[in-house]
């Protein structure tokens, strides 16, 4: 909604500014400097993506537990489902939807972290 | 207490080299919340050594630690290189006189511990392919000493450690269904208790000291050794956060299963099937994931104000995505 500056240029221009003092650091502030740099990857990518990544999650959860309910009551029951054992591994449908969650989440979190099962480097 | 080190040190390398012996060099390399790093070098007579100091720098509780203190790591460095496991060798227990508090002298390898470096440079391509083997051939040696009695080592197996991070993980108050279905499914599907041995408790490449010519040159880091099954030290090393971008190299980012396995078995390791380093692989996997959610607490509650504690919780997703993974393939 915001323009000049949007959001995302905000965080850039900081990105910069931290990327620029980097080398005039000792080893452990350049390290965190590093950091704070990825947070604020982070913080872009979540306002990109997460509203999208939320909604995809709720629907995968509402299919598998066969009910309505916002993002944070689904997780809470599919998680005691879990627990309670009622729920496993062997479950239709159950890892394709925790696979498709956790992919939107790493492309996040960690866009380019090479997971396990995924081949050559 | 605090202690300043760098006045100390001078002394240390009078201690050690003898009278008329200086402090050539010191420089901190690292430091975490309780153990700092400290490379330095002593000029005497005889010449110039490169040493390393580890001391801690906060208070120490055995009884809630998981880790050993620097006493038993020095007895552990002792013991495992009687029976050929390339530790650094042990230079200087520290005592009251030193003035450093719990601390100890070890000398310098030279080579690398930068796990990216190790599995992407250059630098490392001839030797990389042998390193499978002998982190197997290493454990086996690990694994084939007795523990020393002085080092009051604890002991886990597999049930026990997912029960301490299940314990952790409901205290976090964090909802992951991810986390919550790997704990089910590995309690449902732990591996047969197994013979307990000495492992190292941390071997994984970021702790492996690596020289381009001869490979893996020492293990780093005893502090979490404990009493356990063999499979726990062959499956952390397989863990895919240490694999450093290199999910198709099993071991460390470098090597196979089946080269890690041969290299064990050939130093006279009793045999492990794949599926029990699987199973603690997996189990790595999460508890790396419950650590990432503490280390955000210790953010969050404001026992640690650093920019990277919460940061590190959102590396959850990652152990996460590896778990699915390996849930889909069976483990």
């Amino acid at each position: 909604m915001i323009t000049h500056p949007r959001a995302e240029e905000l965080t850039e221009a900081v990105s910069r500014w931290i990327d620029g003092v980097r080398p005039s650091l000792d080893a452990r502030n350049a390290f965190l400097a590093r950091v704070a740099v990825n947070i604020l990857g982070v913080i872009v990518r979540e306002q990109q993506l997460g509203p999208a990544a939320e909604a995809a999650a709720r629907a995968r959860f509402a299919e598998l537990l066969g009910r309505e309910g916002d993002f944070a009551d689904l997780n809470r029951e599919l998680c005691a489902r879990l627990r309670a054992g009622e729920m496993d591994a062997e479950t239709p449908g159950l890892l394709a939807a925790l696979k498709a969650n956790v992919l939107d989440q790493i492309a996040i979190d960690q866009p380019n972290y090479r997971h396990e099962g995924l081949a050559g480097g | 207490m605090t202690v300043d080190v760098l006045a100390a040190l001078p002394r240390l390398a009078q201690r050690l080299g003898g009278e008329g012996a200086t402090l050539a060099a010191a420089e901190r390399l690292s430091g975490g919340a309780s153990m700092e790093t400290w490379a330095f070098a002593v000029e005497a007579d005889g010449g110039r050594r490169d040493l390393i100091l580890r001391r801690r720098s906060a208070p120490f509780d055995l009884e809630a630690s998981r880790s050993t203190s620097l006493a038993a790591e020095a007895a552990l460095i002792a013991a495992v290189r009687a029976k050929g496991a390339p530790a650094p060798p042990l230079v200087h227990l520290c005592d009251e006189a030193d003035g450093l508090g719990e601390a100890h002298v070890t000398a310098r390898v030279s080579g690398e511990t930068l796990g990216r470096k190790i599995v992407s440079d250059p630098r490392f391509e001839a030797v990389r392919p042998k390193l499978a083997r002998q982190c197997g051939e290493i454990l086996a040696q690990i694994h084939a000493t007795p523990p020393p009695p002085e080092a009051h080592l604890k002991s886990a197996d597999f049930l026990g450690e997912l029960a301490r991070y299940e314990e952790v993980y409901r205290t976090s108050g964090a909802e992951r269904p991810v986390l919550e279905l790997a704990f089910q499914h590995l309690k449902k599907h732990a591996p047969e208790p197994a013979p307990l041995t000495l492992l190292h408790g941390d071997f994984r490449n970021g702790n492996l000291m690596i020289d381009p010519e001869v490979g893996v040159a020492a293990v780093l880091d005893w502090e979490l050794s404990h009493i356990g099954d063999p499979a726990e030290d062959l499956g952390w090393i397989c863990v895919n956060s240490w694999r450093f971008g290199r999910p198709d190299r099993p071991v460390g980012g470098f090597g196979d299963y089946a080269d890690l396995l041969a290299g064990y078995e050939a130093a006279g390791g009793t045999p492990v099937a794949l599926s029990r380093v699987r199973a603690w692989q997996a189990l790595g996997s999460l508890k790396w994931g419950v650590m990432c959610l503490m280390m955000y607490q210790s953010w969050a509650g404001g026992a640690d104000a650093s920019v990277e504690r919460p940061m590190i919780g959102r590396r959850v997703s990652e152990t996460e995505v590896d778990l699915v993974h390996l849930l889909e393939a069976g483990l």
